[in-house]
């Protein structure tokens, strides 16, 4: 078991003929990613990296079951990638694109909502790494050998610290059921508390680590819920304690507004809340560590 | 993407919004010609700057002669604005709006946010206007009113009637008060605005409904949509590395530390940030090189942290994953003898590749400190700022 995502799951590459997901496929197909088909309006009827490509998603889902999708598709026209595999009866996306409109953004969550729960796409990302179940497939633009299967459930921002912390797990053997990257930016699919459900409901997950940052409520929402419904323990570290109020730090999500959004405010909620609190980044494969061993 | 109140104020005049008569000035003479203009016994002289609470820091003065708006353009013009919000170095002020007065009934707060809660467009207001929703947050509370709304299908009149009945507003001013949040709404999603914020909006003694001051923040992701927005983009109100660092499509803030860093990713660049901090030094900057570290941009970055005089050591922090250890050592091993660099460089490769890269920066001969750890190199990094 895993969430999201594993050897199985059907794989759609929506702009695979495109350089950037073109690449990408490549390396997720090369990890053992399931991937069935790719999209690419106007080359329907074509062959790509040995798959079939599709003119939209709706064809491509028909013909091949596919399940779920990752979306390399420019800003101008993410949202509008992402809609159509909600459309076309997707169970899960993945938006790897940085620069996405934020109205954009408003609008796919309110169209997502179209359908019912049961049918509904989940969606990670935008400005994202992506998910991987090690060992399993990847639905995204990571360096998959970094991370060594096993039953610690990761949730995070940012990209690289997600590596980081992927490599500090690893040196420790501490291996990962599936690492999810939910993005940087203000209005994203899927919130620390949304992949918190599923692990807490996964077999395989015995602890979950989320790397959370500055900047609005979603780790102050992700406490609440351990707090109340968590059966298993979390971990976390919140990037950007030297951050100044009112700075935008690259991503575009990551800024100090308002109340309760420092990192500060934020590690003193997720204590409150009987999270373990990774003190600086580089002990978050110890404290990881540490955790499994007091409490599994 | 912030601009200045004279350009919120024009575009939400073709909104609909009332304004005040008003005019830009840039030196004295077009401040006294603007006030003649004006046909207003007094007028307020507004530095305009990229900064809320201006009338405190005494950026915005109250006028009733010629003379006096001399004086107060000759005392505002090319000085920096210091308030709460733009931090020691102020801001500086080269334009002036010149805007006439009004009687005021009462004083309210509006504004339209992106809510990251909702993930949605949420009005918030109170009957409580001129204070900064800050304070109203903890001096009134209870006046904070928000109402949210739904994308597909935007604000509706029984919300915007709401709204006018929550902040008292007089049944004479209904039909004014919901054109004005209609506006306001269509105006922030036609333009792809991230905030709008007006304080006080003014009720008259006539009834009319009044923006005195309007505050726009643009999201800039979408500027590409709007290119006539991009136009309002005003550069001297930033610090200027941040302006030189967009250029080269850096992303880079600074602050006040003497460690220089160049890391990519964001949440890793912030994660190092805090190392150094953790391990006893200050950072003197943010910087995400991001995904495609090549020489040039590579370059660009040492050039841009260099020009910090406070900088002593410099952390180099790169996670390869797409990436190349090699290639990123290669790069670095090209640019730093271009660079003249004269402070410690402490390097932290990982990822993919990194025993070459580390094989290729050990080769060079170079006076680079290797780092294994994250915390090793914050470390190594803040002994050298200090020696």
């Amino acid at each position: 078991m895993s969430v999201l995502l594993n050897k199985n799951t059907k794989v759609l590459v929506q702009g695979i003929t495109g350089r950037i997901g073109n690449f990408h496929a490549e390396e997720m197909i090369a990890y053992g990613t399931n991937v069935v088909a790719g999209v690419t309006p106007g080359k329907g009827g074509t062959t790509h990296l040995g798959k079939p490509v599709f003119n939209t998603v709706k064809e491509a889902v028909e013909a091949t079951g596919a399940e779920a999708t990752i979306v390399f598709v420019p800003a101008a026209a993410a949202a509008d990638g992402i809609m159509e595999a909600a459309d076309a009866g997707i169970k899960y996306a993945v938006s790897i694109t940085d620069g996405i409109p934020a109205h954009d953004m408003i609008r796919v969550k309110r169209y997502m909502l179209r359908y019912k729960k049961e049918d509904r796409m989940i969606l990670t990302g935008p400005n994202c790494a992506g998910t991987i179940t090690p060992g399993e497939a990847m639905i995204g633009i990571m360096p998959g050998h970094i991370y060594m299967p096993g039953e610690i459930g990761v949730i995070g921002r940012s990209g690289t610290l997600g590596y980081e912390a992927a490599s500090q797990m690893k040196a420790e053997g501490i291996g990962i059921s599936t690492s999810v990257g939910i993005g940087g930016d203000p209005i994203n699919g899927s919130s620390h508390k949304d992949i918190l459900e599923l692990f807490n409901e996964d077999e395989k997950t015995k602890a979950v680590m989320i790397i959370g940052e500055i900047g609005g409520p979603q780790e102050a929402e992700a406490a609440e819920y351990v707090e109340k419904h968590m059966k298993k323990p979390v971990a976390a570290y919140i990037a950007g304690l030297t951050a100044p109020k009112g700075r935008r730090m690259g991503h575009a999500g990551a800024i100090v507004s308002g109340k309760g959004e420092s990192a500060a405010e934020k590690v003193e909620l997720l204590k409150a809340a009987g999270i373990h609190i990774i003190p600086n980044p580089s002990e978050m494969g110890s404290t990881m560590k540490e955790v499994i061993n007091k409490n599994l | 993407m912030d601009i200045h109140e004279y350009q919120a104020k024009e575009i939400l005049s073709s909104y609909g919004v009332q304004i005040l008569d008003g005019e830009l000035a840039l030196n004295t003479s077009e401040a006294v010609s603007a006030f003649n203009k004006l046909d207003s016994k007094i007028c307020v002289v507004k530095a305009q700057v990229h900064s809320g609470a201006r009338g405190k820091a005494g950026g915005i003065v109250l006028c009733k002669t010629e003379e006096e708006v001399k004086d107060a353009s000759e005392k505002l013009l090319g000085t920096y604005l210091k308030t709460i919000q733009t931090g020691d170095e102020g801001k500086i002020i080269e334009k002036l709006y010149i805007e006439s007065g009004c009687d005021i009934a009462r004083e309210i707060y509006l504004a339209f946010v992106m809510d990251r809660a909702s993930q949605r467009i949420v009005i918030v207001a109170s009957a409580e206007g001129g204070m900064s929703i800050e304070e109203l947050a903890v001096e009134k509370p209870d006046s904070i009113k928000k109402i949210e709304i739904d994308p597909v299908v935007g604000l509706t009149g029984f919300q915007a009637r709401e709204l006018s009945f929550a902040l008292n507003l007089p049944k004479e001013a209904l039909g004014k008060a919901v054109k004005l949040f209609m506006g306001c709404y269509k105006a922030m999603i036609n333009l792809d605005m991230n905030m709008l914020e007006i304080n006080p909006l003014v009720l008259t003694n006539d009834n009319d409904l009044i923006a005195l001051d309007a505050k726009i923040s643009f999201d800039d992701n979408a500027l590409f949509k709007h290119p006539e927005i991009d136009e309002l983009n005003d550069n001297t109100q930033k610090d200027p590395r941040e302006v030189a660092a967009k250029e080269h499509d850096l992303s880079y803030v600074g602050l006040d530390g003497d460690i220089g860093c160049i890391i990519n990713g964001a949440g890793l660049a912030m994660a190092s940030m805090d190392m150094i901090k953790y391990c006893g030094g200050e950072p003197a900057n943010f910087l995400d090189i991001g995904g495609g570290a090549s020489p040039e941009r590579v370059g660009k970055a040492f050039e841009l942290v260099l020009a910090d005089k406070k900088v002593k050591a410099m952390l180099v922090n790169v996670y390869a994953g797409i990436n190349r250890c090699d290639w990123i050592a290669e790069g670095l091993v090209q640019v730093i003898p271009k660079v003249d660099l004269k402070i410690p460089l402490i390097v932290r490769l990982s990822g993919t590749n990194v025993e070459e890269g580390i094989k290729i920066v050990k080769e060079s001969g170079l006076p680079i400190i290797l780092a294994d750890t994250l915390k090793d190199a914050a470390q190594k990094a803040v002994d050298a700022a200090k020696q």
